[in-house]
């Protein structure tokens, strides 16, 4: 692998970006939406705002990172770009590497600004740092980048790959104990819940949010998030073929 | 010498054998022409010898080396058939991109743009050029880093003549320079322009040779009539 590869692909695919202004607008802007929503639905509960509003500024960047890396890599399948790139002195490291970069940037401009508007406009306290919930919000991308590129080889269309989102990110989602505490859920439901690497990465944002001290759990949690990612990077490179049938 | 070299090659694809067990040769600095029906194996055959389809028997060697290999990945370049080009980038920040990841200075991008015809829509995105601009973005980026194997699936489809007749005026000079071309094509006009010809036919070989060997060899003056004469000769 290169460091002039892995960085041209980090500049290719951040000009590709920004050849679609409309999708910056919508990760950057929808998120705001959200968030902006939960604030008033919950308005006559900032408690309840508080204790989701935190996590789940740490959880938008994983949604959105899981969308735009399986369709961005779906196109790379299917216009034959990565066949062409597979046949150029580029180790599969540098796309995946190049990828979680310039999606990494993004997914910090992504929790700057959707925080900036919750602490600053919608009253939003956590106990923890801020600083600590967009590391995670960050982290939690590169999780979600590297399921999006898993889950992008086993789509052929863009419609199959959107569907993945509901069907890989969703279950995740209501099982990780954002919206019920995982141990008032049906006990499947929670064994179930205890494979699901946003688990872990919910865990973690509820300790830094809600004060809880971060001790040997939220240890455990970041070592799971960080081995996820690291499997999921490795299943990912598994389905960048050189040969294809 | 060979610059390309296929021992019994065999691909079976979705349970169809396309290429039962195919030999052939390209003679380095030539320019040589693949030329067969649409469904006759081309692509599966240019693709066995860049490396990057899975083959179920036979030894595909460039440059002396098995297809495919890394040390081979700056030595030959590739066009597939659809163009494989960013379709959300210009056609100059394509050729950066692929320059920069052949390790090449920037300047070098430039080049290939001009080779190609495409000085004036350089800073165009790719999605907004016709399907004959985008083919010659995507051919360009064939070009980058001077090759020694430049293997192209249908380069000039959908190319007006004269830029047609350019183009395989690049590509002779580049075969001049002591590059091997191999091109693919599914229209027999193309083949006189070809200095070695290699006819394919359901997945086998019907003929090679020169075009005026060809023409000799079935006593016609036109190659499309010769194509139907050896394939006539082989059915009896």
């Amino acid at each position: 692998m290169s460091a002039t590869a892995t960085f041209a692909t980090t500049l290719r695919v951040l000009t590709q970006l920004r050849r679609d202004p409309r999708t910056i607008a919508l990760i950057i802007g929808v998120p705001c939406l959200l968030v902006t929503l939960i604030r008033y639905v919950f308005d006559a509960q900032p408690d309840v705002f508080n204790r989701i509003g935190g996590t789940m500024l740490g959880l938008f960047p994983f949604i959105t990172m899981f969308i735009v890396t399986s369709i961005t890599m779906l196109r790379e399948r299917v216009t034959g770009t990565l066949e062409r790139l597979m046949t150029l002195p580029l180790a599969k490291l540098d796309i995946l590497l190049g990828y979680a970069i310039a999606f990494g940037a993004l997914a910090v401009v992504q929790s700057t600004v959707v925080s900036l508007l919750a602490f600053g406009l919608l009253d939003l306290h956590v106990q923890g740092s801020h600083l600590a919930v967009i590391a995670l919000a960050v982290g939690n991308a590169i999780l979600g980048m590297a399921l999006g590129l898993f889950a992008s080889a086993f789509a052929r269309t863009e419609f199959q790959a959107v569907q993945f989102m509901p069907a890989i990110v969703f279950p995740q989602v209501l099982l990780c104990g954002l919206f019920v505490a995982r141990n008032q859920m049906a006990h499947w439901l929670e064994v179930i819940s205890n494979v699901f690497p946003l688990t872990y990465a919910y865990d973690a944002l509820a300790r830094v949010t809600q004060g809880r001290g971060l001790g040997r759990w939220f240890v455990i949690d970041l070592c799971v998030v960080i081995g996820s990612t690291l499997l999921a990077l490795a299943l990912g490179a598994a389905t960048l073929r050189r040969r294809t049938p | 010498m060979a610059a390309i070299e296929i021992r019994d090659l065999r691909v079976v694809r979705g349970g169809n054998v396309v290429l039962p067990g195919l030999s052939a040769e390209v003679a380095a600095g030539s320019v040589t022409g693949l030329l067969g029906p649409s469904g006759s194996g081309k692509s599966t055959l240019i693709r066995a010898i860049v490396g990057v389809q899975i083959v179920a028997g036979g030894t595909v060697l460039v440059l002396g080396e098995p297809a495919g290999s890394a040390e081979l990945r700056r030595r030959v370049a590739y066009v597939t058939q659809a163009p494989s080009v960013y379709a959300d980038l210009t056609v100059r920040e394509n050729l950066r991109y692929f320059a920069r990841v052949l390790g090449l200075p920037r300047a070098r991008a430039e080049d290939p743009i001009t080779t190609v015809g495409l000085e004036d829509e350089a800073d165009r995105v790719v999605q907004k050029l016709s399907g004959g601009q985008r083919a010659r973005a995507s051919l360009a980026t064939a070009l980058l880093g001077e090759p020694e194997v430049l293997v192209l699936d249908e380069p000039t489809v959908g190319q007006d003549p004269v830029l047609r007749r350019d183009l395989w005026n690049s590509f002779h000079s580049l075969a001049d320079d002591g590059a091997t071309l191999l091109v693919s094509s599914h229209v027999m006009d193309e083949a006189d322009r070809c200095d070695q010809l290699v006819l394919l036919r359901g997945g086998e070989i019907l003929a090679t040779g020169t075009p005026d060997e060809l023409r000799e060899r079935t006593g016609t003056r036109d190659l499309d009539e010769a194509f139907l004469k050896l394939i006539e000769q082989a059915g009896e």
